[in-house]
């Protein structure tokens, strides 16, 4: 039971890793990793909605979509929805300052493909509460690590001399590309 | 407040959209989506989906099919529905027009050819929350007459489908030695693995952004040059 929790857990934090291997929530990754602190603020937003998803998905799962699975896309992006806006609303009512910090990236936690993604692969893959929640947990500090680790080397780059043409995005790409060849290391210790 | 309810239904003059993009003809709204508003290579939209799924060209065809789809009826239905739309939810009503048209498109994809389903997995699903398509109707779909919204669509999933094109046959080629499976060099040809497995996608698209900066820098120059 552990062994497994934790292989679920290493599995989605480095091999599959949902931003360096997967190529989900590329949106934010590219958009808020400017700024080391706002960058791990968003992942950590984006782990709780993770995990508040993973607990919902199991609830519809078990017992409303048994009887219907062609609405499950439609059921999914529903509650996810739903959720981000509760999360949203308890942030503003308790944490205004880092609800200011977090800006318009709060609400476009709906769109960010890894929570669907979660959604979607832990229906396929049939995991129980259990593992379904430590997936969100693997999932959600794997796109914290991807956050932070571009985040750090951004604030290098605004000091460093950069050609004009990749000024916008090309350089971003290639140093998002030597990140994935590093964490393709981790292939090593298995494939899940 | 009161003068909206006394004015008679032939007496409301068509309602001015804030926001709404300037009229201009047909063919520039379809062109627009290919060259100059790109979705992926300007906007900067969809990257996921166009990275994740672009190790083959046959999974580059199949999702740009897919999307196009969902783009077009999606913003075909919204802007013949946007009067009916109330303001105040229009986003959520969006997502449930694509989070439909998705569902067929998925279910029609699992039904007609599965091993396509199988290798792009939940990708599928996954363009709900492709950006391009919430992001067309929030900015056009919603705002203009049918027309122009479908030529709208057709030029964004067009522009979509050609960059999905561009970095699939790439990475295809380069990684695997094969254009849509046939063996282009030979067999002795050493495939660069590399480039099908993620880093591959992300160094493609690293690629495409400097060749249009090199580009942009190049024609900045010779304006400053033309200007002296």
């Amino acid at each position: 039971m552990i062994a497994n929790l934790s292989w679920i857990f290493f599995s989605t934090l480095l091999i599959n890793n949902f931003t360096l291997a997967m190529f989900l929530g590329l949106c934010s990754f590219f958009g808020v990793s400017t700024k080391m602190d706002t960058g791990w603020r968003l992942g950590a937003a984006n782990t709780f909605v993770l995990v508040m998803t993973a607990i919902a998905v199991w609830i519809l799962n078990t017992f409303v979509l048994a009887s219907a699975p062609y609405l499950r896309t439609i059921a999914f992006i529903v509650v996810i929805a739903s959720l981000v806006q509760i999360v949203e609303m308890t942030i503003k009512k308790f944490l205004p300052v880092l609800f200011r910090e977090l800006g318009i990236y709060l609400p476009l936690i709906t769109t960010n493909c890894a929570i669907l993604y979660l959604a979607l692969t832990q229906t396929t893959r049939g995991y129980n509460l259990a593992e379904g929640i430590v997936y969100a947990i693997g999932g959600g500090l794997g796109l914290t690590l991807a956050l932070s680790l571009m985040a750090s080397i951004r604030e290098r780059l605004d000091v460093a001399d950069v050609p004009a043409m990749a000024r916008r995005m090309g350089l971003v790409l290639i140093i998002a590309s030597c990140l994935s060849m590093a964490f393709m290391g981790f292939a090593g210790m298995g494939s899940g | 407040m009161t003068a909206i309810e006394v004015q008679t239904v032939d007496q409301v003059p068509e309602p001015i959209v804030p926001g709404a993009p300037p009229p201009q003809p047909l063919w520039l709204d379809f062109w627009r989506g290919i060259a100059d508003d790109n979705p992926v290579l300007i906007q900067m939209l969809g990257l996921c989906p166009t990275m994740a799924i672009s190790n083959q060209v046959s999974n580059g065809l199949g999702m740009g099919a897919a999307t196009m789809f969902v783009l077009v009826f999606s913003s075909l239905l919204i802007s013949s529905l946007r009067k009916v739309i109330p303001n105040e939810v229009r986003l959520a009503t969006y997502i449930l027009i694509i989070c439909t048209f998705v569902t067929i498109a998925d279910l029609v994809m699992q039904a007609y050819s599965p091993l396509l389903s199988r290798t792009l997995g939940p990708f599928v699903p996954l363009i709900v929350v492709n950006c391009i398509i919430l992001g067309r109707a929030e900015a056009f779909a919603g705002k203009v007459g049918p027309g122009r919204a479908l030529a709208d669509a057709f030029g964004q999933g067009l522009g979509f489908t050609m960059a999905l094109l561009i970095m699939c046959t790439f990475r295809e080629v380069v990684g695997n030695g094969t254009f849509l499976g046939y063996h282009l060099f030979g067999h002795n040809y050493e495939p660069q693995i590399f480039m099908i497995m993620p880093p591959g996608g992300f160094l493609t698209m690293g690629l495409m952004f400097l060749t249009m900066g090199w580009w942009g820098e190049r024609k900045k120059v010779k304006l400053a040059r033309a200007g002296k």
